[in-house]
């Protein structure tokens, strides 16, 4: 090789132009890579195999031979995904694979394109109490806009990321460092953030946030106030009184609502902070990674002196945090202070269901994008039929195989969870705009009716046979099986 | 390992598809059956040694043509230089400047030869040669944007035009470009002909020093890019009215000098969703835009 190339570079032997490939690049084909010092070839298109069990996700087909015992095929139904199927150049022709299956007696059709999407971002729901940043503030990547704190949500706090605006209304940089986060996000990588004014946070699809360096790790089951309203039945008889101790709203069972109508006796408890409503108090502390996202960490701290008037010795007080991670058991002595005791018996199982509900917290990253008119051209030679058949839930979308939420109104804007597609599903242009598969499913018959390019459709064991770009993969246990026929009018 | 070049009918059992490396051509012919399967054989079996003829000259392929200099010996590479041959005292041109437009046109030169066909096409990937007798005739779509797929505009071609080659050049296409046009087509007599002037006047569509164009030396991208260490185009930011009309003038004027020449028939020259066209005025056969395309212009 001569000295002028870099060391990674690689040479190509799969056709005799023998390609010198740097790093990072591709042969005059397209089709092989230097992917980290290593020659790949760069298009597998993904067949999906439906499987009782997740198994091992990745089944090599034919990558190299010898590789593949051939099993796979014969016992099982396959599911022809966009990826890798590469785009119709122009749209208006027929989609790169319109693949015909029979389901369980009907003929099913899918049609398998790899759409350019520049109208396309993500959602971003982080579990997190923690405040990110103001609502509407700019979210960055590299330091360049990529999008914005929108609602906070039970428990999460959402933010929108990409969008036209950002990926070709910006300047290059902004263009570029949106699409290469949306790509990042899309394909389940970790992508460091900045919120103005606000945190910083390490995200990934399906992976706790990491919010200021710190790991979350548990979602609350819900404020203090709605912890007692949950709760109250399970400790009416065990306990006289429960502080749920929370930073939003701190939830007190004596004067709860909950309480009130289980027939609590009114126990002298007195709270620090702004009451709200009979047993919701704001404010009990400052914001902190003490209870229950206070920065207390002795609970009592938030409690003044019971009124003698009401309260009694040997009351019996629980004080828990919302995630039930931290809780303390005290009765009162003959001056009416409260002592710590061992927690009963009879309150722990309350304490442990607490915790138990509260799920881990996680990011979840939804694609979403719109199918344009030259997309579904693809599909049919009148495109609004398609977007027709989509709300008629006569043709279902699906992305790699993943289940896509189909938006009400105009046109077939969707969204879908990126950690249901098969690994890296998303890939990207130039322009910038993000490269998403995406196949619309349907009745053989009801793509005719819907003009669509019938003379373009190939059974299945027809796209099969050409094994030299496939790959298959077992289907995510959660996915619907997207041939499965309960769409249409004769649907189940 | 090498992989064996594929020769296969596409699903729709009218077209085949032959492909060898980054060959990869379309083809379609009509005729009588007997002739079209005749063709389709013919062109097999002159595909298969095409790639390795080729590269058995790939060095003296990759370099600057000159005349009197030393010419390449295969059929197909002797095409590629006579076609570049017109530009190679002007600029720096390499015959692989026309090599995807020559093997279009070798190919469907085997097919023609042994049977007799209505009309008849070969694309690779863009540059497309064809074959038309008698009264048959072809209606052909234009794109601007290869990754935003669009027709802009269409035309017909006849029989009795001289047109034989369609080529379309620009900096997001496959090959490199060291102008800034998104596309530019090019109609002339013969594919390898097409491929050429589109190269060239995709070149010619440039803002020289303009700031918002980002250019890369080609080696830096491709290690053994026949434009060694020549600024390729790789972005191009939203340009202003004035900008674009400079660019497609400066474009526009090399097209009227291949046209007066005689080396091109027509051509239409896009920037970001402006159009020109340069075309002969009673020509029975030129490029029409569709109203979208005078909407953006």
């Amino acid at each position: 090789m001569p000295d002028v190339f870099p060391p990674d570079t690689v040479r190509c032997d799969a056709c005799p132009v023998l390609c010198y490939i740097k790093r990072g690049h591709a042969g005059a084909c397209d089709r092989y890579a230097n992917v980290e010092g290593e020659l790949v070839r760069v298009d597998p298109h993904i067949l999906l195999d439906r499987a009782k069990s997740q198994g091992t996700p990745l089944v090599p087909f034919l990558e190299r031979e010898g590789d593949w015992d051939g099993k796979i095929l014969k016992g099982q139904e396959t599911f022809v995904t966009a990826i890798g199927a590469g785009t119709t150049y122009p749209d208006y022709k027929p989609a790169p694979f319109i693949v015909s299956s029979e389901v369980e007696g009907v003929d099913m059709v899918t049609v398998v394109t790899e759409g350019i999407f520049s109208y396309c971002g993500v959602k971003l729901k982080i579990d997190t109490d923690r405040h990110l940043g103001p609502e509407r503030n700019l979210v960055r990547a590299q330091g360049e806009p990529v999008g914005h704190v929108t609602t906070a949500e039970y428990g999460s706090q959402m933010l929108s990321l990409g969008g036209v605006h950002h990926l070709t209304g910006g300047n290059k940089s902004e263009g570029r460092v949106t699409c290469e986060t949306l790509l990042d996000l899309c394909n389940g990588r970790e992508v460091e953030l900045t919120i103005d004014e606000g945190a910083s946070v390490r995200v990934a699809a399906g992976r706790p946030p990491v919010v200021n360096g710190q790991r979350e790790e548990r979602m609350r089951v819900g404020c203090g106030s709605a912890t007692i309203g949950m709760f109250a039945k399970q400790w009416f008889g065990k306990v006289d009184d429960v502080v749920v101790v929370d930073d939003h709203i701190t939830g007190v069972l004596s004067e709860h609502q909950a309480g009130k109508l289980l027939g609590v006796r009114e126990t002298g408890i007195a709270i620090q902070g702004r009451r709200s409503t009979p047993g919701r108090y704001f404010q009990v502390a400052e914001p902190g990674t003490g209870w229950g996202g206070t920065n207390i960490s002795d609970p009592l701290t938030i409690l003044k002196p019971f009124k003698t008037k009401f309260a009694w010795p040997h009351l019996r007080l629980l004080m828990v945090s919302t995630t039930g991670e931290q809780f303390a058991y005290y009765e009162l002595d003959d001056a009416l202070r409260p002592v710590e005791k061992e927690l009963p018996e009879a309150l722990k199982e309350s304490v442990g269901r607490i915790r138990e509900n509260c799920e881990p917290a996680l990011t979840s990253v939804l694609f979403m994008g719109g199918a344009g008119g030259s997309l579904r051209a693809g599909v049919t030679e009148n495109p609004v039929k398609l977007t027709d058949s989509v709300k008629r839930k006569l043709t279902r979308v699906t992305c790699g195989g993943a289940p896509a939420y189909i938006w009400p109104g105009g046109g077939i804007t969707f969204m879908v969870d990126v950690t249901r597609m098969p690994e890296n599903a998303f890939g990207y242009v130039p322009t910038p705009a993000l490269v998403a598969p995406i196949e619309f499913t349907l009745k053989k018959n009801d793509y005719a009716l819907l003009g669509g390019h019938v003379d373009y459709v190939r059974p299945l064991a027809d796209v099969l046979k050409e094994k030299e770009r496939q790959r298959q993969l077992v289907s995510h246990a959660q996915n619907p099986w997207p041939l499965k026929p309960h769409i249409g009018s004769s649907g189940s | 390992m090498r992989e064996p070049a594929l020769i296969r009918m596409l699903p729709d059992g009218r077209r085949l598809h032959l492909h060898d490396g980054p060959i990869d051509l379309i083809i379609e012919a009509n005729g009588e059956p007997r002739a079209v399967s005749a063709a389709y054989e013919a062109a097999a079996r002159r595909f298969v040694s095409i790639l390795d003829e080729l590269c058995e000259e790939l060095p003296l392929l990759r370099s600057h043509a000159r005349k009197n200099a030393k010419r390449p010996r295969g059929a197909v590479a002797e095409r590629m230089f006579a076609a570049v041959e017109p530009y190679c005292e002007q600029t720096f041109i390499t015959p692989m400047a026309a090599v995807a437009g020559s093997v279009a046109e070798a190919i469907l030169e085997s097919m023609t030869v042994p049977a007799t066909l209505e009309r008849a096409y070969v694309n690779n990937g863009g540059d497309i040669a064809i074959h038309l007798a008698d009264s048959h005739r072809y209606k052909i779509g234009i794109v601007e944007r290869p990754d935003r797929p669009s027709l802009f505009g269409f035309l017909e071609i006849s029989a009795a035009d001289s047109i034989r080659g369609i080529a379309t050049s620009g900096w997001r296409g496959r090959s490199f470009s060291l102008g800034i046009a998104d596309a530019v087509t090019v109609l002339a007599d013969s594919a390898s002909a097409a491929d050429a002037a589109a190269t060239v006047i995709g070149n010619a569509v440039n803002l020289p020093d303009h700031p918002g164009v980002t250019r890369i030396p080609a080696r830096e991208i491709s290690a053994d890019s026949d434009l060694g260490d020549l600024p390729v185009t790789r972005g191009v930011e939203p340009l202003s009215c004035s900008e674009m009309f400079a660019a497609l003038d400066s474009g526009v004027r090399v097209a009227e000098a291949l046209r007066a020449q005689g080396l091109i028939h027509s051509s239409a020259l896009c920037i970001q969703g402006h159009t020109r066209v340069v075309s002969p005025s009673h020509a029975p056969a030129s490029i029409e835009s569709s109203p979208r395309s005078l909407l953006h212009g």
